[in-house]
């Protein structure tokens, strides 16, 4: 055994560029993917995997955009037209974002503490295949979800299924239970990730590596993971639920035999609304990182910018009904729920303000990873503010569950989170593969897709203003909804071409884009000390570090860090 | 067993694959194997200009517009003339009240939309590198605490503003009191249309809600209990006020006070599966007197008319008459919506297609022509029992 380690180590990856290599086989090639615990090869796993289902998925948008880019269209049914929404919804969150971001982590926290995996690598890919297998549940869904009657088709529900439309009166077939199972089983992966998660954090740190001189993303990791343990139980609990009621008869939401609506609306939100800072908090953790790096400067407040994210993280659990508006709650329970809304606004505002105070002063380099993160900040601003606005209940009234909503979240998941996901893309790649993306490319990338992003999304927010609820596969002329909807969907035409880019930039790079070296963008955390890729067991010798940019204090001996921390 | 050698580690492949052919070029991706190459490129662009793809972008278009263009049924013209505006040209109080706090809040997020945003845009330009620049690191500045309170205690106060002015409307519209001459109606919502309700005045109608204008002086505002007959739907009509949520085993409530005569339009908001979006609502504001003389004619049963009687038994003996009630005839189930005065209302299906002979008859033939997944059937009547049946109809004014 000890042979194999001095074996490895002799060979490190920093000398790939003599060593002469040999390409595997394919079969023997997807093998070792297949048997992997290595928390980089499952990171790029869930990264990929999440790719692919956000081209999938992107898919069925554009094809719902082609279906509302004119009134009383006629090119996808009713029913197929509600099963591209609630697959679309369904996978976007669970199939896309949760693996992207969990891929992320997975990735750059062992990296970015100078651990050499997670704590439990095993679980790791116990909770990777779990939700790959639970991701192709949801698709399979397509082929058996007709189950005895037939012909086959997807949940047609919704991606919160309100109860009680999955309830075998109304959802007959298997699709439901697809949709439940695969549910079920990436939220419980997604659970075993967290644990693995916050005890990486907690216990594999390098030495010298405080609490206190963990990198913002770390910091970021650990209140997600905290979110993630408290928010998916309920999801799971309700789901288990539903299964009893449609397999055994238990009749928690089954409202013709007494079951409570309302119940599964309060399961799901309570599941809800932290998954949606769940999927931002990430956003949050590449920008913090990605902003100093470009803008030259250290964080600004970073003692402040760990106690909002906390802070984010603990009011994100009391907000949940305001989801719920329009259920008829008590006025005093509408006031509470209005308050506690409110109030997370005030550390996401916080955070904005650190990112723009760590801009100020420095020098700023618009390379593709900044330009995404600067669009990053203005869309999320606006994101927040329109969900100020879904925050004053009686507005709220008006603007629920219409395309104001639609162009409210999708503000947070496209400007917000994906926007950051390419930046993370663009500035982690070099790290994964050792090869930098294109620059010229990611700037076409970037003014097409957000050409395209604003097209769709801006004018959506004026679709719901004007009176026009989401989820309908079509509305009549006359209305004044034909002009923001055909523009919505010539966006999508921008956004397609974006994603285009960016895909065969991915696939030129991988094999002829420059050679990265280690540390090509002159950044400060641990993850740019070893080679790209990093070897398998990451780091040679345990970093021991000072402060919280090692990497600043070794290219600054006169002037570092910790002097000032 | 071989011995393959990657960097960074070691990896000992399976006999089975040793004579497998070993691709010994460099290795330069990830993941070990050749993923796309110039040849492929090559391959792409020879076929993106084939002859066969150029047909396919002429063919592809026209396939995708020719549906595109599908029947209205009549409804873009009745659409077109009601006037416009939603959320933002309320004609009854609680839409007023939330309209007027709307603005507040948007004038508030403008500013600091403003504010923030400025300073983004202020810094990216004013600390963007240019070239020429020295490549020298800029001051390192770790935080401030004066700067931290005053970002922190200023949302605070906005926030707090903004709360206060929120419950109070909360209160305004959900608290207010019903005054003695409110009119009560009870709206069911079913898989994909609305039945109403008038329990004081003995009247059920569908889709199209009648209410008295009310006059300031003089309030009558509606009060309306909400039900579901089977999923979760949501009643809403911008104009006249915000949205709520019709739910199974639970009874919500709303009111409008309309102060401005007219037909406003409105539709189910929570999705209710597959016609969700075709299940909209009429409100047809009146002023008393004639809301009166709606009521009166509503009260009435059905009129019966030897021209058509034929059309009559054939309604009664199919199964029309197990889901729809015609007051007056032995129709009386409560499935669909109730015909008695069918012909008063402008639409049918839910506001689906104008309330026209000739779409009567396509709707009795096949419903699911206007309206696919509606769960009335197709109801297969041969065309003289079509014709009388919709002859019958035509005549329940």
């Amino acid at each position: 055994m000890a042979g194999t380690i001095d074996d490895r180590i002799t060979l490190g990856a920093q000398s790939s560029d003599q060593v002469p290599e040999v390409a595997l086989p394919l079969l023997a090639t997807l093998h070792e993917w297949v048997i992997t615990v290595d928390h980089k090869k499952l990171g790029l796993m869930y990264i990929g995997g999440g790719l692919i289902f956000f081209l999938v998925a992107g898919l069925q948008a554009a094809t719902m955009r082609l279906q509302l880019a004119v009134p009383d269209a006629g090119i996808v049914s009713p029913q197929v037209f509600n099963r591209l929404l609630t697959l679309h919804g369904t996978a976007m969150v669970f199939l896309v974002g949760m693996p992207i971001l969990i891929g992320f982590f997975n990735y750059l926290v062992p990296l970015m503490i100078g651990a050499r995996d997670l704590a439990f690598p095993r679980l790791n890919a116990f909770g990777f295949w779990l939700w790959f297998f639970g991701a192709l549940l949801l698709y399979f869904s397509y082929i058996g979800g007709g189950g005895m009657e037939g012909a086959g088709s997807a949940p047609a529900v919704g991606w919160f299924a309100y109860a009680p439309m999955t309830e075998t009166p109304f959802s007959r077939g298997h699709s439901t239970d697809y949709w439940i199972l695969s549910i079920l089983l990436a939220s419980v992966g997604s659970t075993a990730t967290a644990i693995n998660l916050i005890a990486t954090t907690f216990s594999m740190r390098c030495p010298g590596m405080t609490l206190n001189k963990m990198p913002v993303l770390v910091w970021l990791a650990v209140v997600d993971a905290g979110l993630m343990l408290v928010a998916l139980p309920p999801l799971a609990a309700a789901q288990i639920m539903l299964l009893l009621d449609r397999y055994l008869g238990a009749h928690f939401f089954d409202t013709q035999a007494g079951g409570s609506a309302l119940l599964w609306q309060h399961f799901f939100w309570i599941f809800g609304h932290p998954e949606v800072y769940v999927l931002v908090i990430p956003a949050f953790a590449f920008a913090s990182e990605i902003i100093p790096v470009f803008s030259r400067k250290v964080i600004f407040g970073y003692e402040v910018m760990v106690a909002a994210s906390c802070a984010i993280g603990f009011i994100s659990l009391g907000v949940w009904a305001h989801h719920m508006f329009t259920v008829g709650l008590t006025p005093a329970g509408n006031a509470f729920f209005v308050t506690s809304t409110m109030l997370v606004g005030i550390p996401t505002g916080i955070k904005i303000f650190n990112w723009v105070g760590t801009m100020w002063g420095g020098s700023i380099r618009l390379r593709t990873p900044m330009l995404f993160s600067i669009a990053f900040l203005f869309q999320f601003l606006i994101a927040g503010l329109t969900g100020i606005m879904l925050g004053v209940a009686p507005f709220d009234w008006q603007l629920s569950d219409t395309y104001f909503v639609v162009a409210h979240f999708h503000y947070v998941l496209i400007g917000g989170i994906l926007f950051m996901i390419f930046a993370a893309i663009y500035y982690w790649f070099p790290k994964a593969t050792g090869r930098m993306l294109d620059e010229r490319l990611g700037q076409w990338h970037f003014w097409i897709f957000l050409a395209g992003f604003h097209l769709t999304f801006d004018t959506l927010h004026f679709a719901g203003l004007a009176g026009m609820p989401r989820r309908i596969y079509t509305y009549q002329p006359g209305r004044g909804l034909e002009f923001p909807n055909l523009i919505a969907s010539i966006g999508v035409i921008f956004q397609a071409v974006g994603m285009i880019i960016l895909v065969f930039n991915i696939i030129r790079s991988l094999t002829s884009g420059k050679v990265a070296g280690k540390d090509p963008w002159d950044a400060w955390t641990l993850e740019w000390s070893t080679a790209s890729p990093p070897p398998e067991y990451n780091f040679e010798d345990l970093p021991k570090v000072h402060s919280r940019r090692p990497l600043w204090d070794l290219k600054h001996p006169e002037d570092p860090d910790w002097k000032y921390e | 067993m071989v011995t393959a050698r990657r960097s960074g580690y070691t990896v000992t492949v399976p006999v089975d694959y040793r004579n497998a052919i070993i691709d010994d070029r460099p290795l330069n991706n990830p993941f070990g194997t050749r993923i796309c190459c110039a040849a492929d490129l090559l391959l792409l662009r020879k076929l993106l200009l084939s002859r066969w793809s150029r047909v396919a972008y002429v063919v592809f278009p026209v396939l995708v517009a020719v549906p595109a263009w599908a029947e209205d049924w009549g409804m873009g013209a009745a659409n077109r003339q009601i006037a416009r505006g939603a959320v933002f040209s309320p004609a009854s109080t609680p839409a007023s009240a939330i309209a007027t706090l709307a603005w507040f809040a948007l004038a508030i997020t403008a500013a600091i939309f403003v504010t923030v945003g400025g300073l983004l845009m202020y810094s990216v330009v004013r600390f963007r590198t240019r070239p020429g620049d020295d490549q020298r690191e800029p001051p390192q500045l770790y935080g401030s605490n004066p700067i931290e309170f005053a970002w922190t205690a200023i949302p605070l106060l906005i926030v707090f503003v903004l709360v206060l002015a929120t419950i109070r409307t909360i209160y305004d519209v959900q608290a207010a009191v019903e005054p003695p001459d409110a009119i009560h109606v009870r709206v069911i919502g079913h898989q994909w249309w609305w039945e109403f309700q008038y329990p004081d005045l003995g009247i059920v109608t569908a889709n199209e809600l009648h209410v008295p204008l009310s006059d300031p002086a003089h309030p009558t505002p509606t009060w309306i209990e909400l039900e579901s007959a089977d999923v979760a739907h949501s009643f809403w009509v911008p104009r006249l006020g915000g949205k709520t949520d019709l739910i199974p085993n639970r009874i919500n409530t709303m009111w409008i006070d309309p102060h401005q005569a007219g037909v406003y339009l409105g539709q189910c908001a929570e999705f209710c599966g597959t016609e969700h979006a075709m299940m909209l609502i009429r409100v047809i504001v009146e002023p008393r007197p004639i809301f009166d003389q709606w009521v009166a004619a509503q009260r009435l049963t059905a009129v019966a008319q030897d021209a058509v009687a034929h059309g009559r038994q054939v309604f009664q003996a199919n199964a029309c008459s197990s889901c729809h009630t015609v007051r007056g005839t032995s129709a009386h189930g409560t499935y669909g919506p109730d015909l008695t005065h069918l012909m008063s209302r402008l639409t049918v299906g839910s506001g689906v297609a104008t309330n026209t002979p000739e779409h009567l008859k396509i709707w009795v033939r096949d419903p699911a022509r206007m309206k696919p997944g509606v769960l009335m059937p197709a109801m297969n009547l041969s065309a003289n029992d079509l014709d009388d049946v919709v002859a019958w109809m035509v005549t329940l004014k």
